[in-house]
């Protein structure tokens, strides 16, 4: 049914429809509004739901462990500081195989302290072992919110699904939210076959030596390939019953034979779409990435296949290596024949603002062979320093 | 598309007013994108909050820069430099305040319609939250939306007796401004 | 008043003092709320403190609205970490102060957050180890910068938009956790609870705490007029009742033993500060619940009265400011 609605308020009805039994909250801008709303439905007798409001997101963390591992289907959501704090029990809940989904509301890290929208806290956590998929507008993270339950449960991975704080999170707009009755034929009521039962006792977390630990993270690296199947299908199939597709891996816009690309992820896509607008009839298409764990690397090179420049455009950095997607894209395509070239910048870092004009910017700067390998784009050197410049 | 900057201060509703005249548009059968610029805002501290409608679905994101149209909720924030920047040519101003709108106009050097919102709601709802007559001034002035779907949007968010004030606030500021005086064919520009 | 030009060598406290016998630590044009009572707190905390300290502060209010680069409101040194630390930052910064030989006191500040919650672990290990360290709670009873959710310092049945009432709940389902207890079971030398309606007892508190070497705590009552829903001119007087009520007690254990305590001559029903404040509205509803629910306050509140001892059958002689009533104005009413 079509609403006007916060992202946020999307977001938390749509996961009260996916019936978690087990919800952990923890406060931290700009995620908040998500728990606050499934709060104000559990107050009201809609959503049957024990929602643990823990100390901290550690705590978080290794609650829905600890419920899933139960045997109930459990949900958090978090952002940059709680996600780090999480970190050491993502990677635990990963390794463990277990379940569940976590909305990560994208925001740049302290320090210096900032609550606005960038990509570097789910990029910090990309080798914890959990499956990324990143979302491009609100109906984008109601669907992929749905889809990532289902794909959890089938893969017995953890998957974090990325909505820009702020820009996505709170921004009103229509979405389509799912009917309960579609979201019940999509997913299943929770099954899970390794959980803590005094019938059939088994043992989690146990220590691992080095005769085994190679075969097992083996197997979750193959597990995490396989996922992109898994991920394809659950798009396929709720596109299926709801009318919308939201991307599956990549997706790919514009000109059929481009010899320009332009990728990216999260909500300049929307941005970046309506100013492709002007270059209608040229030879420049749009690839947004969405899913980011597992890489889809076949997927990215059969789309650059005669591409001759490729612009990655990412929100996060890794200081003194430059550009994380940039680097991954770049290895992906080294096994092409002929791989594009690559151009990577950083732009809206810490919230800044993405204007209409920034593609024209940054197909402008790469119209010249690039003195960088990467750089951040809208970086205002005059605010600096001499020496910091 | 139309795209509105509503300037207020934190505790005026400031992004209430936004997601209100966007869910109005919504109710007409028109698409709509609302947001603030996302400030660590404490009461009184100024705060911006941005509004598209269009007849065809939004997509970009960024701040608007290029409004057809402000609304001001709090006249002091015109002391703020750069408040009105941006405004496109043959763009107006919608500012709570007790001072004409010839004044106004002439001080702004920008087309402006004054309207006494403050006193309006503290008269009617008892709360100095400007932006319901705010709104439905603005309904008025562009013809963008029947009052209605004003209505329906607060229905949302307000029932019982503040519901029924509010409704009363919007009839009240409904007639306080000439109809249809920003009325053009606004939704075919673009920014 | 010193202006900011002239110099003053910080060894020279007590001319200092004679200058400017109130330390400005928190300078005004920061951003806090009219009638935030965390501001009041930390202001009334560093004047006492004087100049010759260092501060480890949690995420927060008090740190959002102090630090907005490039400016800072601090007049002291000043570190914000990230949320959970400030207690093993100042540990750190302890250690290092120690091992330099310098004298500078440490202080720790948190919200009940930072302090309660999230920063939990790093206040007990601060204080098992014995640091050097004066930690401060900014006690106003919800994570208030990220918009008014609960911690578990928010009173039994309050309001917060993660303990929000409906069908299904009144408010907070748990009770505010006694960390002052917690805190004695640390045997410290010295711990209290203080309120920013009580300015004297709160520096005479800072003082004392900042005179001994050792680990200290003090818990701060400080009302947030948003998140509790009230007019921020009321924040001393909302301040006074929760202590009036029996509520918030105000006390002072050396090595988790209770030694002194503010009287209360005639403790006030909890249903004065309840009505004062939104989120504490849905109590004062018809629903059978909410009468439940204004006993069980009351009962909490006589049970510190009785707990702490605080009953006291004359007013008390000691009490010179008549701290329990208004001076100008007469009673609170």
């Amino acid at each position: 049914m079509q609403q006007a609605l916060e992202g946020s308020q999307a977001i938390a009805k749509t996961v009260a429809q996916c019936r978690p039994q087990v919800v952990a909250a923890y406060p931290i801008t700009p995620q908040t509004h998500i728990v606050e709303n499934i709060s104000k439905l559990i107050a009201d007798g809609v959503l049957d739901c024990e929602m643990v409001s823990v100390e901290s997101e550690f705590s978080a963390a290794s609650v829905v462990l600890g419920a899933v591992a139960a045997g109930s289907r459990s949900y958090t959501a978090t952002s940059s500081q709680g996600l780090l704090l999480m970190a050491e029990v993502l990677y635990n809940i990963a390794g463990m195989r277990l379940p569940m989904v976590l909305t990560c509301a994208n925001r740049a890290v302290s320090a210096p302290i900032s609550i606005w929208n960038d990509h570097q806290d789910s990029m910090a956590v990309r080798d914890a072992g959990w499956i990324q998929l990143y979302c491009s507008s609100n109906q984008e993270a109601v669907d992929t919110t749905v889809q990532a339950f289902r794909i959890s449960e089938r893969t017995e991975l953890p998957v974090m699904v990325c909505v820009d704080g702020f820009t996505l999170t709170h921004t009103l707009e229509i979405i389509d939210l799912p009917e309960q009755k579609q979201v019940d034929a999509f997913l299943p009521s929770f099954h899970f076959s390794r959980t803590l039962d005094p019938q059939q006792p088994i043992t989690l977390g146990t220590l691992v030596t080095p005769d085994y630990f190679t075969e097992i993270r083996h197997a979750h690296h193959r597990a995490m390939l396989k996922a992109a199947d898994e991920i394809v299908a659950a798009d396929k199939d709720w596109q299926a019953i709801s009318g919308r597709a939201s991307g599956g891996l990549i997706r790919e816009e514009g000109a059929k034979h481009a010899d320009t690309a332009i990728l990216a992820i999260g909500s300049v896509l929307g941005t970046l779409r309506e100013a492709m607008a002007q270059y209608e009839g040229e030879k420049i298409k749009l690839l947004t990435l969405r899913c980011f764990r597992p890489f889809p690397e076949d997927e990215l090179r059969r789309m650059c296949k005669g591409v001759k420049k490729l612009i990655v455009l990412e929100r996060a950095l890794s200081p003194g290596a430059g550009g994380i997607i940039g680097a991954e894209v770049r290895a992906a395509l080294s096994r092409m024949a002929q791989p594009p070239e690559v151009y990577n910048y950083a732009a809206g870092l810490g919230g800044r603002d993405m204007p209409l004009d920034l593609l024209e910017r940054i197909l402008k700067a790469s119209s010249k062979p690039a003195r960088d390998a990467f750089s951040i784009f809208d970086v205002q050197l005059q605010k600096l320093p001499a020496g910091e410049r | 598309m139309i795209e509105i900057r509503i300037h207020g201060r934190g505790g005026q509703g400031n992004v209430v007013a936004a997601y209100l005249l966007a869910i109005a548009a919504s109710d007409s059968g028109l698409q709509c994108q609302a947001f603030p610029a996302f400030g660590a805002e404490r009461r009184g501290a100024p705060v911006v909050a941005f509004v598209r409608i269009a007849e065809v679905p939004i997509s970009r994101r960024n701040q608007v820069l290029h409004p057809a149209y402000l609304i001001i909720q709090d006249q002091t924030l015109l002391h703020e430099p750069g408040l009105t920047d941006g405004l496109l040519p043959g763009g107006a101003i919608l500012l709570n305040s007790t001072r004409s709108s010839d004044e106004m106009s002439k001080q702004l050097g920008k087309p402006t319609v004054t309207l006494p919102a403050t006193a309006m709601a503290l008269e009617t709802v008892s709360k100095d939250v400007p932006n319901v007559p705010l709104l439905s001034a603005f309904l008025t002035l562009t013809g963008l939306l029947p009052h209605k779907s004003l209505v329906h949007a607060l229905e949302q968010r307000f029932k019982g007796e503040v519901l029924e004030k509010n409704k009363q606030l919007v009839e009240l500021a409904a007639d306080r401004v000439p109809a249809g005086l920003w009325k053009e064919d606004r939704l075919a520009a673009s920014a | 008043m010193t202006t900011p030009s002239e110099t003053i060598e910080i060894k020279d406290i007590e001319r200092l003092r004679a200058i400017e016998p109130r330390f400005r630590g928190l300078e005004s044009g920061h951003r806090a709320c009219q009638g935030c009572g965390e501001a009041l707190g930390a202001r009334l905390v560093l004047q006492a403190a004087g100049p010759d300290v260092v501060v480890a502060n949690a995420t927060g209010c008090l740190e959002v609205f102090s630090t907005p680069w490039p400016q800072s409101a601090w007049r002291v040194p000043w570190i914000h970490s990230v949320f959970e630390n400030a207690a093993a930052v100042a540990s750190g910064i302890e250690a290092a102060l120690k091992a330099q030989g310098r004298q500078s006191k440490v202080l720790a500040f948190g919200g009940d957050g930072g302090t309660f919650d999230i920063g939990f672990q790093a206040v007990s290990g601060m204080l098992e180890r014995n640091h050097n360290v004066l930690y401060v709670c900014f006690d106003n009873e919800a994570y208030m910068n990220t918009g008014i959710q609960r911690s578990s310092s928010t009173p039994h049945a309050a309001r917060t938009t993660t303990s929000p009432p409906g069908k299904a709940r009144m408010g907070k389902r748990h009770l505010k956790k006694d960390l002052v207890s917690i805190i004695a079971a640390h045997h410290v030398p010295y711990a209290a609870s203080t309120s920013v309606a009580y300015p004297a007892d709160l520096r005479k508190k800072v003082r004392r705490a900042i005179d001994i070497e050792g680990p200290t705590f003090l818990l701060v009552h400080c009302p947030c007029p948003l998140g509790w829903g009230h007019d921020g001119a009321l924040t001393i007087e909302i301040a006074r009742l929760a202590v009036q009520t029996g509520l918030f007690p105000i006390i002072e254990l050396e090595r988790g033993e209770v030694t002194e305590v503010m009287p209360l001559h005639k403790p006030r029903p909890v249903v004065d500060y309840l009505k004062t404040q939104g989120r504490f509205r849905h109590l004062f509803s018809d629903d059978p619940r909410a009468l439940e629910e204004r006993e069980h306050l009351q009962a909490l509140a006589d049970h510190n009265i009785s707990t702490y001892g605080l009953a006291i059958d004359h007013a008390d002689p000691l009490d010179s400011e008549e701290a329990d009533t208004v001076r100008r104005g007469g009673l609170v009413s």
